[in-house]
């Protein structure tokens, strides 16, 4: 446990210690000033413009913005789903892998576009290296920018006052990916080559086994090895919290994750965006204090359960335990615990807290099986993705909703102090509590209708890989994950059938779209009121009181719906790990 | 303030007309107008439904804990028409002491606007607007006016409760007559200004009574908010059904699915009953309070906006200090002796009847007992008026005037006199110690300075404090000049202040600072005030206010206390506070009571899941209506609560954040867990 708390805290310290002059530095990207990147970078953003056809001065108000937006988005997925489609047609198919079937093309563009990165398929007997680089790497930065878009005319909404206009999207969409997720993945990627990650068009190498095996008549003399562009793709599938995975086992995959560095490393990078909007909001709305009581928030409901996960993932397996294997936390052990699904070199607590990260934010990557987590620390990554994107959340919607949740937390402070409620200076009306509720309250009807459909059809049972309350586990997850557009896997769930691409495909459809253009609609009625001066009669938002507010506002509108659902999966898992640990240890005990 | 409301009003006798009310109430018509308790309704129907069909099929056991939960459902629903029909009746009562004043009555209608004209008798409910009526000693004001002549005095405790008769009179601030009171001597030729039934007090009664009010901005978003949160859990236990029929089909093989009387029992703990069946309550008791405090709202959203505001322009006069100024010192000038001035002062003073000219004739008569006490004959009396700024008496040779410094300067400087150089000084002495300064002038002499002091209320600078600590700034309106508006400002304690102020100047400054988004309240009576009444957010007008004034404000102060300003934004804020404390209590309740219901209901399937009955309850169907209990006996519990109002404490927003989230948040979350159990021991006990 010391060595979870040690990594924890210096994963959290190097995220924000890197986030804070990120943060600054993209708060003066989003407002259009010069950088230190701009000489570079300046003529590159102008022939886009040009190009385009843009006019970066004329803005937008909030039903064109979200008209581009929903325009960008179907051009991509159509692009992306003739590539998926077309791919024996196209160059660059060197294993002639074939066209990806209609049901799997549509679900993964739905995924890639959405940035949730659900994936039915394997990527390395999938796809090759064209549709990696030029459909699903093109959207794992573009995706990850539409985030940005979607929460900077939020942001602009309470900074403005008495206007409607909320920016140009195409300017929002094309700094966020020049200025800063280029030049970081460019990084990052570099990094990661060095600790080993490779980058290369080829598609395999072979290798010739030492030992060759017979497999009926044929003997096997050499492995194929699956190459491709990986590094470049792992830097932006982490830092733009996408999460598919290049390879199918995402970063348990030595080539995607090959150290226990570039695991720290990873982990740091599925939070950093996340919290470098936090740090850019602060500038941007020049509210520094609120910003702080945020990410206070988040962390209150981050590090807590970042722990429980690790401590479960540590406490010895008790069905294991009652057959005298050893499970301490040892070096010999590779640091003890829950081992089943997890590489020597990650570990039990590097598999927990990479898991958290990855369900905290959307990126959704895992670097072990989470199917095979003990219940509980399953449930963590369950009940992370419930509370709907908060808790760092998906870059620019996390904080996005997080910030809907805050509307909301205000709204019931503000009247428990007498007064119409305010938000960064903004009064908080029927029409912002109908767009915020619409926002928060979608996702947990569009998972819980969703997993009750998949429950109830022969179809949606037919898939699961796994008996007892694990089943019904593995069914919400693959739900919620979509829902919330993570796009991590439970596994043990066959995805890859009509239903379930039509099902998950429906549901990170709703889960962007209905979550967050509500909020767009919110920003442009905030941005036409007057700004509220600042008094001792509002209620402040920067104090520990508003932190558990907007603490309890989460749980109790947001994670509450859940309850009954996570009771019926990882609660009983865990219920049941018990009494039958239990039982088996009363069984031997009465054995002579 | 002793508002004729019978004093059992807000006991126990009306609780069985109340419980008969909500009997009535139970009709779909009634119910459907509420969301969250409809869903209560039908869902009490629906069990009714499974009652007799499982008595039918004879499955009397089933029955007889699903009818248990269906009597509670019904009671929940019980309770929530109580409250509001308690609400309601209490509304009645008072509309009903009103009302008694309403009886019928004949009026005198003039034919022209002359107290001599042709006289017809009609009723008075016939009158129009427009419409000349003669009211004489004895008689009872049929309807509201304006008096276009004559003088009277005027019971008005019929609507004020106050006992003293008040002075209507034609022109002036004094003009406007309310229907309901009684001249008590001389007469008023009145001209009728309001559409029969559309009275002031029509108005009253009817806001009161009235049970199809319009919901106020704040009630729609809170209650968007509950329909969001029903709506979801009615999706949450729907859902339940299906995953409780995987876990006891794929997933266990054993237990029994979730039974629907269950669902039903979960899906009426989890929506917001509690808040759901207060509302309506409270914000009829909020309107309730207010007319305790007698003063009467056109509307609901004018109480909530009080509570929204940030400025109070607060009149000096009558909010700040009594309403008089009185004479405490003569300030001689040049030859002239102390005793002369006094004279003079007295003199021209003797026909004033307001009580600074009283306090200065009496002031005189210390210093020259020998002031005659009636002006000679052939006096001519010289009134004040708004562009003179000075009155006094013209005498035989002499004309005597007495008024503002800058008046009576540009008065003995057209009379050819000059004006003595150390009057500035004394003035500029007298204002600074935020006194007035009177000048007295005998033909083209200027004599001296009559001193007036201003007697700031007792208790005020701790109210001004108090707001101050709630965000909200007070600004003292005054005619005076800036030194003596600075020197009571400051003795008052208020934030700021706004000297020389002319009804131009008001209005200005209250668009000035609603430019800046603050909202604004302010108390106004003349017919100047009436565009800045109707510009300020909370405009309260005073009921001895002209009609046009009364027209422009949003609330009418029967008692014409302009300090009740301060009392109307506690009222809007404790409306508030009492909602959101409420929706905070009824939302943290959901977490016992899933602790409560979901091992009961999936203990037969996971008998691990036992160790959520972290309560120790008894059984599962203990465990349910014990739950259903609870949430049924807290609305009776609170309704108390929701008709007198959260208390409320004038203090910083973080600190009334803070006490409420730990009243109303933890406590909410506590005591369901409390509650339950002890429901659950009850229910034990045979």
């Amino acid at each position: 446990m010391t060595t979870a708390l040690f990594l924890l805290f210096s994963i959290l310290a190097l995220t924000f210690l890197l986030a804070l002059p990120l943060g600054l530095y993209a708060a003066r990207v989003f407002a259009g000033e010069r950088v230190w990147t701009s000489p570079l970078l300046a003529p590159l953003e102008r022939a886009v413009y040009r190009l385009a056809g843009v006019d970066p001065a004329n803005e937008m108000d909030w039903k064109k913005y979200a008209t581009s937006l929903l325009l960008f988005n179907f051009a991509g997925f159509l692009f992306l789903y003739l590539i998926l489609r077309l791919q024996p047609l196209l160059p660059l198919d060197p294993l002639h892998l074939g066209a990806v079937p209609p049901g799997s093309a549509f679900n993964t563009a739905v995924s890639f576009v959405t940035n949730t990165n659900w994936q039915d398929y394997a990527g390395e007997t999938t796809l090759g290296p064209l549709a990696q680089m030029l459909g699903l790497t093109v959207q794992n930065f573009l995706s990850a920018a539409v985030g940005v878009t979607l929460l900077l005319p939020l942001v602009r909404g309470f900074v403005r006052h008495e206007t409607d206009r909320l920016g140009n999207y195409w300017v929002d969409l094309t700094r966020t990916v020049l200025y800063i997720l280029l030049p970081l993945s460019l990084v990052f990627a570099l990094v990661l080559v060095a600790q080993g990650v490779p980058d290369t068009l080829t598609a395999l190498v072979r290798a010739h086994l030492v030992f060759p095996f017979h497999e009926g008549a044929h003997l096997v003399r050499h492995q194929a090895i699956a190459l491709g562009p990986v590094a470049s793709q792992e830097a932006i599938k982490i830092l733009g919290n996408n999460g598919g995975g290049f390879f199918n086992v995402n970063s348990a995959h030595p080539f995607e994750n090959p150290t226990a560095l570039t695991n720290a490393l990873e982990t740091v990078a599925m939070l950093l965006l996340p919290a470098t909007l936090l740090v850019a909001f602060a500038r941007l709305a020049r509210a520094p204090g609120t910003a702080v009581a945020l990410v206070i928030a988040t962390l209150l409901f981050f590090i807590p359960l970042a722990l429980l996960s690790a401590h479960e993932e540590l406490s010895p397996n008790p069905r294991i335990a009652v057959l005298s294997v050893a499970q301490h936390p040892s070096p010999r052990l590779a640091g003890g615990g829950n081992l089943v699904g997890v590489d020597d070199r990650i570990g039990a607590v590097g598999c927990a807290l990479f898991a958290t990260a990855a369900t905290a934010t959307s990126t959704g990557a895992a670097n072990c099986a989470y199917d095979s987590m003990m219940p509980l620390a399953g449930g963590v990554n369950l009940f992370l993705m419930q509370l709907g994107e908060v808790v760092f959340g998906g870059i620019g919607t996390g904080l996005a909703s997080l910030l809907a949740f805050a509307v909301f937390a205000v709204f019931l402070g503000g009247l428990m102090v007498g007064r119409t409620p305010e938000f960064l200076g903004k009064k908080i009306e029927t029409f912002e509590m109908k767009m915020v509720s619409l926002s928060i309250l979608v996702m947990p009807l569009v998972v819980l209708v969703g997993t009750a459909v998949a429950v109830l059809s022969p179809a949606g049972r037919a898939s699961v890989g796994n008996p007892g309350p694990h089943g019904f586990s593995e069914i919400l997850y693959a739900l919620t994950s979509p829902g919330n557009n993570n796009g991590s896997a439970f596994g043990g769930l066959d995805a890859a059938t009509r239903f379930y691409n039509i099902l998950t495909g429906v549901a990170m459809l709703l889960g962007r779209y209905w979550v967050y253009l509500p909020l767009l609609a919110m920003a442009g009625s905030l941005a036409r009121k007057r700004t509220v001066p600042v008094g001792a009669g509002t209620l402040p938002t920067h104090t520990l009181t508003f932190v558990v507010l907007l603490a309890g506002s989460i749980l109790l509108i947001g994670a509450l719906n859940f309850l009954p659902a996570l009771v019926l999966g990882p609660g009983a898992d865990q219920a049941l790990l018990m009494t039958r640990a239990a039982h088996a240890a009363l069984v031997r005990r009465a054995a002579p | 303030m002793s508002r004729a409301v019978p004093a059992d009003a807000h006991g126990w006798t009306l609780v069985r007309p109340a419980l008969l009310d909500s009997l009535r109430k139970l009709h779909p018509r009634g119910q459907v107008r509420n969301p969250v308790m409809f869903v209560v309704y039908v869902g009490a129907w629906f069990l009714l439904a499974l009652v007799v069909r499982d008595l039918a099929t004879g499955r009397a056991s089933l029955a007889g804990f699903t009818a248990a939960i269906d009597l509670w459902l019904w009671l929940t629903c019980l309770f929530a028409n109580l409250a509001e029909a308690l609400a309601e009746r209490q509304g009645k009562a008072q509309a009903a002491s009103l009302r008694a004043t309403r009886q019928e009555v004949r009026a005198k209608r003039l034919a022209a606007p002359r107290h001599d004209a042709a006289r017809e008798e009609v009723a008075g409910a016939d009158l129009r607007p427009g419409e000349i009526i003669l009211i004489e000693a004895g008689d009872v004001i049929p309807s509201d006016g304006e008096a276009i002549e004559g003088v009277a005095s005027v019971d008005e405790s019929a609507v004020t409760g106050e006992s003293a008769p008040v002075i209507r009179e034609a022109g002036g601030d004094k003009s406007a007559v309310t229907a309901g009171t009684t001249v008590l001597s001389d007469w008023l030729v009145v001209r009728v200004t309001s559409e029969p039934g559309a009275t002031f007090i029509d108005r009253m009664i009817h806001m009161v009574e009235s049970t199809t009010r319009r919901k106020t901005p704040n009630e729609i978003a809170l209650g968007i908010l509950l329909v969001v949160l029903t709506l979801v859990f009615l999706v949450v236990t729907a859902t339940l059904y299906a995953f409780s029929w995987y876990a006891v089909h794929t997933a266990a093989h054993s237990g029994q699915v979730i039974g629907l009387t269950v669902l039903v029992a979960l899906l009426v703990c989890l929506i917001p009953t509690t808040i759901g069946g207060l509302l309506p309550a409270i914000g009829i008791a909020g309107i309730i309070r207010l007319m305790r405090h007698n003063v009467v709202a056109t509307s609901g959203r004018a109480i909530e906006a009080a509570g929204d505001v940030d400025v109070l322009l607060l009149d000096k006069t009558g909010t700040i200090t009594y309403g008089n100024r009185r004479a405490s010192a003569f300030h001689p000038v040049g030859r002239t002796s102390p005793a002369e001035l006094a004279e003079i002062a007295g003199l021209s003073s003797l026909a004033d009847d307001t009580p600074e000219g009283k306090s200065i004739v009496e002031l005189a008569r210390k210093s020259v007992p020998s002031l005659a006490s009636a002006l000679p004959p052939g006096a001519t009396l010289i009134p004040f008026t708004a562009e003179t700024r000075m009155s006094g008496v013209d005498l035989d040779r002499e004309h005597l005037r007495k008024g503002a410094s800058d008046a009576i300067r540009a008065h003995v400087e057209r009379s050819g006199g000059a004006w003595p150089e150390e009057m500035d000084g004394i003035i500029h002495k007298i204002a600074a110690a935020g006194c007035t300064p009177l000048v007295v002038a005998r033909d083209a002499r200027a004599l001296g300075v009559v001193e007036l002091r201003d007697v700031v209320k007792s208790g005020i600078r701790e109210r001004f404090a108090r707001f101050r600590t709630m965000g909200i700034q007070t600004v003292m309106v005054t005619g005076d000049n800036p030194l003596t508006a600075a020197t009571i400002a400051a003795e008052a304690g208020v934030d700021d202040y706004l000297a020389e102020a002319k009804p131009e100047t008001k209005l200005a400054r209250i668009r000035a600072y609603q430019k800046d988004g603050y909202m604004v309240a302010m108390t106004g009576d003349g017919t100047n005030d009436a565009p800045a009444l109707a510009q300020a957010d909370v405009g309260l007008c005073m009921a001895s206010g002209t009609q046009a004034a009364r027209e422009a404000a949003n609330m009418v102060d029967l008692d014409s206390n302009p300090t009740k300003l301060l009392e109307i934004v506690e009222i809007g804020k404790q409306l508030l506070i009492t909602r959101g404390a409420l929706t905070t209590f009824s939302v943290a309740n959901d977490v016992a009571k899933y602790f409560a219901i979901l091992p009961a209901a999936f203990v037969a399937v996971y008998p691990g899941l036992g160790v959520l009955n972290i309560m120790g309850l008894s059984s599962p169907a203990h465990a349910v209506l014990a739950a259903i209990i609870f949430n049924a006996l807290v609305i009776p519990l609170l309704i108390p609560l929701a008709l007198r109002g959260v208390r409320f404490r004038a203090t910083s927003a973080t600190r009334l954040l803070r006490r409420n989230l730990w009243i109303y948040g933890l406590g909410g979350l506590v005591f369901p867990f409390v509650g339950i159990k002890l429901i659950d021991l009850l229910l034990t006990l045979h």
